[in-house]
């Protein structure tokens, strides 16, 4: 007997459509009632959202919380992919393996070394007390600069891969032609090198950005209780306080708000893609 | 006057330093916290300071008595070996279907089983939980297990899809023009080849249900603790050195698997 392949995508949809699909649709129904019992429905939950800035300030936080930790994530990403395709195979396999490293290791783990080293008493207070350069401690942990470097660092590897796949690909007798032509290393960079990696750029930060805004551990041990960002909010709405209508509908704000911002940079990569085409 | 030939081509020079000096500055700002938690782990000391004063496996000892985090360990590794074993039957059968059918429907469900890796994980724990209510059935593992495969089988699709697409279609028409049915090709061939991508995946879907915390978070019931969340209360509550301990435990867990990936399924080149 022959099956047809297509068929072989049934058992997995199936799971998808039960436990994934089924789920966000009673977390919509959910939030638009007003008790948990879903009698009567309302859009107050809604409505209580945005009418409280506290609310809507906490989604803004969090996404500019993302912006922030993607461009440092970029800035320092991009390096690391630019040296690794042109380093020697062996030292770009080691490149590799310590830029995979950090995703396989726990995020708690990770987060937990940060909290080690970003303390009043940390490494980094240590060394510049040593140094003379401060006199008082820093306050880093509990910050948003700490949050911002802490997720930097935990998502990093989501920005290098990609960005490192698509720059493999890039025919290297582009940047020769280019020096050839009179163009210098820098000018190469800016008019070769980056709008060609432009996909994967954009690839790394979709990655980068949704990783760092629902990093609800990172979030919560270095922001500590008193910086909320949407997935604590949740959780604390949730959890805490137990009120599950107005947890779906907060839950629903931050799952559309984050397909708006991803549907907007994968449209961007989409022409993005269009330079590399010959 | 040209400048001589011998001189250095400053504009050259400076993208280069400018990037090797970044590159390595993210280099140590990625590595350094992993570094510094298995130092801290040897400390003798009471408290978490780096550098600790004296070096000792005082705090791996005292997690041989470690009732609770020992037991959550095994529940988040039977959890995981749970999740990557249902990941990879389903994963790959899709991951077959979408390589090679271009029908819009197995276009659709790529995009779909791709959205838990986009969507907040929290949020779809929260409506997993949500969902299991009005059901009537309460948070229990193997519903935990569903959960967590739903948020890791991404990791196996994107790999397998990858190997399966490099695959030459030719030795599967070899295989059939000789007679081989379709399970024979696909045990003697197919699965042959793509072993190491969907090994990767395999791995890394492993590592994020071990790692995951946003769904356990809602579905685990009150009995079984996971690791991640043991972990991620210790620190958030009382600052243990025991937690430092059992962090260098995940570290050399991580690069020892990692090292085996690397030797059995070339990993970190099939990441890329």
């Amino acid at each position: 007997m022959k099956i047809a392949e297509s068929k072989l995508v049934l058992p997995l949809a199936a799971l998808f459509v039960a436990f994934f699909v089924a789920p966000l649709a009673v977390l919509i129904l959910l939030s638009l009632h007003g008790e948990a019992a879903m009698r009567t429905w309302t859009v107050a939950n809604y409505a209580k959202f945005f009418g409280d800035s506290f609310n809507y300030s906490i989604l803004v936080e969090t996404l500019f919380l993302g912006v922030k930790a993607t461009l440092v994530c970029l800035a320092f990403g991009y390096p690391i992919a630019w040296i690794c395709t042109r380093a020697s195979p062996r030292v770009q396999s080691v490149i590799v393996f310590l830029v995979i490293l950090p995703i396989l290791t726990s995020v708690v783990v990770r987060t937990f070394g940060w909290i080690v080293i970003l303390g009043r008493q940390g490494v980094i207070n240590q060394i510049l007390l040593g140094l003379g350069v401060i006199h008082d401690p820093l306050k880093l942990l509990y910050t948003e600069t700490g949050v911002v470097m802490v997720l930097a660092q935990v998502q990093m590897p989501l920005m290098v891969l990609p960005i490192l796949t698509v720059m493999s690909k890039i025919d290297a007798n582009l940047s020769d032609a280019s020096r050839v032509l009179g163009a210098g290393e820098w000018k190469t960079l800016w008019r070769i090198t980056i709008p060609l990696s432009l996909p994967g750029v954009i690839a790394g930060c979709i990655l980068t950005f949704t990783a760092c805004i629902t990093a609800f551990v990172t979030q919560t041990l270095i922001g500590g209780a008193r910086l909320i960002y949407m997935p604590l909010h949740i959780y604390q709405q949730a959890v805490g306080a137990n009120n599950w209508p107005f947890a779906a509908a907060i839950s629903v704000i931050f799952m559309v708000a984050v397909l708006i911002i991803v549907g907007i940079l994968g449209a961007l990569g989409r022409r993005s893609e269009t330079y590399a085409r010959p | 006057m040209p400048a001589p030939k011998y001189a250095i081509d400053w504009e050259a020079a400076s993208l280069r330093i400018v990037f090797i000096c970044m590159a390595i500055f993210a280099m140590v700002f990625l590595i350094a916290p992993t570094v510094i938690v298995l130092v801290t782990s040897l400390t003798p000391s009471e408290s978490l300071k780096f550098p600790p004063p004296g070096l000792s496996l005082r705090w791996y000892y005292a997690l041989l008595d470690a009732d609770q985090m020992q037991r959550a360990a095994w529940n988040s590794l039977v959890i995981a070996f749970w999740t990557t074993i249902i990941s990879v039957l389903l994963g790959t059968a899709a991951s077959i279907a979408i390589a090679r059918s271009r029908s819009p429907w197995v276009r659709a469900c790529d995009v779909l089983f791709m959205s838990p890796l986009l969507l907040p994980a929290l949020a779809f724990g929260f409506a997993a939980l949500v969902y299991i209510n009005k059901l009537g059935l309460s948070p229990n593992i193997p519903l935990l297990v569903l959960g967590h495969v739903i948020v890791c089988v991404p990791f196996i699709l994107r790999t397998t899809i990858a190997a399966l697409s490099q695959l030459d279609p030719a030795l599967l028409d070899a295989s059939h023009s000789l007679g081989g049915s379709q399970w024979m090709t696909f045990r003697r061939v197919t699965l042959p080849l793509i072993a190491p991508g969907l090994g990767s995946g395999a791995f890394l879907a492993f590592m994020a249900s071990f790692d995951n915390v946003p769904v356990s978070l809602f579905l685990a019931d009150e009995r079984t603790e996971v690791l991640p969340i043991h972990l991620w209360q210790q620190i958030d509550t009382n600052l243990d050195v025991r937690t430092a301990a059992a962090s260098g435990v995940i570290v050399i867990f991580t690069i020892v698997l990692m090292l085996i990936a690397e030797r059995m399924a070339g990993f970190t080149q099939q990441m890329r």
